[in-house]
């Protein structure tokens, strides 16, 4: 597929989105037309194709959209120039991060190439009361939080099993287990709606955990007790080796319609897109209406993590066709085309970007080991008498080398 | 003042007590509201502190305990409700990878107190699925915290102890003993919630147990007193922690330790207990310590569980073995 043909593609489809394809409240976003394609499992991989709410097109195009222009309209071109530096900067640490695994210096690193529309686009529709509920990829929406960089990287090296306070910037720990914390949001935003508070709850997750039974649970629970919660699945094609089509027979979006609340696929690699098309969820969250399901259509650039190896199971054309829909490249064309920045805005955030690169890398070369005695810390909050007896034991054992004379 | 009520009904009122003392807990569960749970154990709670207090769940474990993970996380503290033992297995992953480890992995920044009630346990005479004893399996998960009350008075306070613990507590409930009444003294200054307690003195043999064992061993204890023997019953309550100190000083008494408990002996409770009681007590002890429990085979259908439940014959033998050294 060309450039081109995609281009035509996917903006005749967001035309259709912009006809009322959108669905009533209460129901998925979906054409009958497109559902019954879904069904045949031929089919399949033509179904998966975007049905997408776009505002930007591949080329940097703004296209017009009547349901979600207007939560992005007055947008000032400094705004649209901040949403680019997130991205730019989002990306640079990532790649720093990546580096410093192949150095050694990092025991893991999942990178977020590629997903950087996705995460900023949702993470700046946020507000500071909102909470978010992470998997472990979420490094730009960490950035929208304001949680430092090099906090995400203490897990990665092996020195703590998180590194920040969740309530510092209402951005919880990264879940590794798949899908599990799907579930503290909608807990979460049942305490917010019990608490008469109007914030909302983000709960990340990608395509293969939608194939967890927390997910379609976290589903039931949140609709059941119209919790406010935005359900925000980062479909990236790929959960390590495994495409898409093995986690489920129609788009991830339409599963919302099972449970009785609104499902939408988003173009995730329009930063615009998916903040306006998060916007809408949190408004209707913040409204009393309840959850919804935001389907982020994305691509994974990296590996799954820094172990890896995506050269065994997809070709290179398949990357080489969504790099053409790069969210960064896209958002530059349309600053670009309409005078919202100059040449001196992005050698600034060139700059900026090594600056953060030099910074995380520092940081990361002069991160401590943690202290031995942490191994007891924080197991239980109001103390346990075994984990007293092993620190003790533990601790005669070490004292037992000093008492070797120093060696 | 005492009063004389069931152990159900004591889980009950020390609910009550707690909902009426702290807003922000709540009681979750498949059928804890208008049907007051199964067992009735939630009864007219609902009734009394509304849907938004004592909530009525979809039939999803991991919902359950997930969701009550994310009340904790925004304050409040969660009381819920597993129907059965062998139901906690779909809740297992939020309890293991979560609920036990939030507090480590943020560096003690986050509290979790949730108590997760399993009525557990056989002798009732039910279907698959609704007489496990899987203790162990929580107690070898550091983060959590176990505990089982075996009368009413304890089912009482440790119930309210457990609801005040900022770590997840895992509150196994003798589902046997349920419609057992006893004294409860609303009034009495309960001793700490991880502290075993001695319900009979001895000097011959010490019986170990918690839960529903506690009273087969104080009938095993009056069994044992027609032919002569002393026996010393140990109420430990809680198993992890587990009270060593206090087993260790009774077996220095004593010098032979039998423990009771209907989990499967092979890699229970009873196995840590013996283990660490022979390191500590190597010089005191006359016999090894011996175990007396289930077997290592699935929970058997009713008809067979008095075969597979410790009874008084199989302690009384333990007894015996343990005397004979």
């Amino acid at each position: 597929m060309t450039v081109e043909s995609t281009a035509a593609r996917t903006s005749r489809r967001s035309a259709g989105s912009k006809a009322g394809t959108t669905g009533t409240k209460g129901t998925t976003r979906t054409p009958a037309k497109k559902a019954a394609a879904a069904k045949k499992p031929a089919a399949a991989k033509k179904a998966a194709e975007p049905q997408l709410v776009q505002l930007l097109t591949p080329e940097g195009k703004r296209v017009k959209n009547a349901e979600y222009d207007k939560y992005v309209a007055g947008f000032t071109p400094e705004e649209l120039r901040g949403l680019y530096r997130d991205m730019v900067l989002t990306r640079r640490f990532d790649a720093e991060a990546t580096s410093l695994q192949r150095q050694g210096e990092l025991g893991l690193w999942a990178s977020l190439l590629g997903q950087e529309a996705a995460q900023i686009g949702s993470g700046r529709a946020l507000r500071d009361d909102d909470y978010v509920f992470p998997t472990y990829r979420e490094h730009g929406v960490a950035w929208c939080r304001g949680v430092d960089p090099t906090n995400l990287l203490g897990m990665f090296r092996g020195v703590n099993n998180g590194g920040w306070d969740p309530n510092s910037n209402n951005f919880q720990l990264y879940t590794i287990v798949i899908g599990s914390q799907t579930l503290h949001a909608t807990g979460y935003a049942m305490g917010v709606a019990k608490d008469g508070a109007d914030s909302a709850v983000i709960a990340y997750f990608g395509d293969g955990a939608s194939s967890q039974g927390d997910v379609a649970e976290s589903f039931t629970f949140s609709a059941v007790y119209n919790a406010p919660v935005v359900f925000f699945c980062q479909n990236n094609q790929w959960a390590i080796s495994e495409p898409t089509e093995k986690q489920s027979r129609v788009p991830i979006y339409q599963r919302a319609q099972g449970f009785g609340f609104p499902g939408v696929r988003v173009d995730g690699n329009d930063v615009l897109a998916c903040l306006a098309v998060t916007r809408w969820a949190l408004e209707r969250a913040r409204s009393g209406e309840g959850p919804t399901l935001v389907e982020a259509f994305t691509y994974r650039m990296g590996a799954h993590t820094t172990s890896d190896d995506p050269t065994r199971y997809r070709g290179d054309e398949e990357r080489q066709a969504w790099e053409a829909k790069d969210p960064i490249l896209r958002l530059r064309r349309f600053l670009e085309t309409s005078n919202h920045a100059d040449e001196g805005f992005f050698e600034e955030l060139e700059a900026e970007s090594e600056a953060l690169g030099k910074r995380v890398r520092e940081a990361v070369r002069a991160m401590p080991d943690p202290d031995h005695f942490a191994i007891f810390e924080n197991v239980y909050a109001d103390g346990h008498a075994l984990v007293d007896e092993e620190r003790a034991q533990f601790a005669a054992y070490q004292a037992s080398f000093a008492d070797e004379g120093g060696n | 003042m005492a009063d004389k009520m069931a152990l159900a009904k004591a889980i009950n009122e020390s609910l009550r007590h707690a909902l009426e003392a702290d807003p922000k807990v709540l009681i979750m569960g498949e059928d804890v509201g208008k049907l007051g749970g199964v067992f009735r154990v939630t009864d007219g709670l609902q009734k009394d502190f509304g849907e938004s207090r004592v909530i009525d769940t979809p039939l999803a474990e991991s919902g359950i305990v997930g969701t009550a993970i994310g009340l904790a996380l925004r304050g409040y503290r969660p009381v819920v409700e597993i129907q059965f033992d062998g139901f906690v297995f779909p809740a297992y992953d939020q309890i293991v990878t979560q609920l036990a480890k939030m507090h480590a992995r943020s560096l003690g920044k986050v509290k979790l107190p949730v108590v997760v009630r399993i009525p557990y346990g056989g002798g009732i005479g039910a279907v698959e699925h609704h007489s496990e004893s899987p203790e162990a399996l929580f107690a070898h998960v550091s983060g959590l915290k176990i505990v089982s009350p075996s009368n009413s008075s304890d089912a009482y306070w440790m119930m309210q102890q457990a609801i005040q613990s900022d770590d997840p507590v895992i509150f196994f409930e003798p589902k046997r003993r349920y419609w057992d009444k006893g004294e409860v003294a609303t009034e009495a200054i309960p001793g700490p919630l991880h502290k075993a307690q001695v319900v009979r003195e001895g000097t011959d043999l010490t019986l170990a147990a918690y839960g529903p064992m506690v009273k087969l061993c104080q009938e095993v204890a009056d069994a044992a007193a027609e032919e002569g023997r002393n026996l010393e019953v140990l109420d430990l309550r809680s198993v992890s922690p587990l009270d060593f100190d206090s087993i260790q000083a009774s077996v220095e008494k004593t010098r032979r330790l039998v423990v009771v408990h209907e989990a499967p002996v092979f890699f229970g409770s009873g196995a840590e207990i013996a283990a660490r009681i022979t390191e500590r007590c190597f010089y005191h002890l006359e016999a090894p310590v011996l175990r007396v429990g289930g077997y290592h085979a699935p929970y058997p259908p009713a008809r067979l569980e008095e075969e597979y439940l410790p009874n008084l014959d199989r302690v009384l033998d333990a007894v015996d073995r343990s005397l004979a050294y």
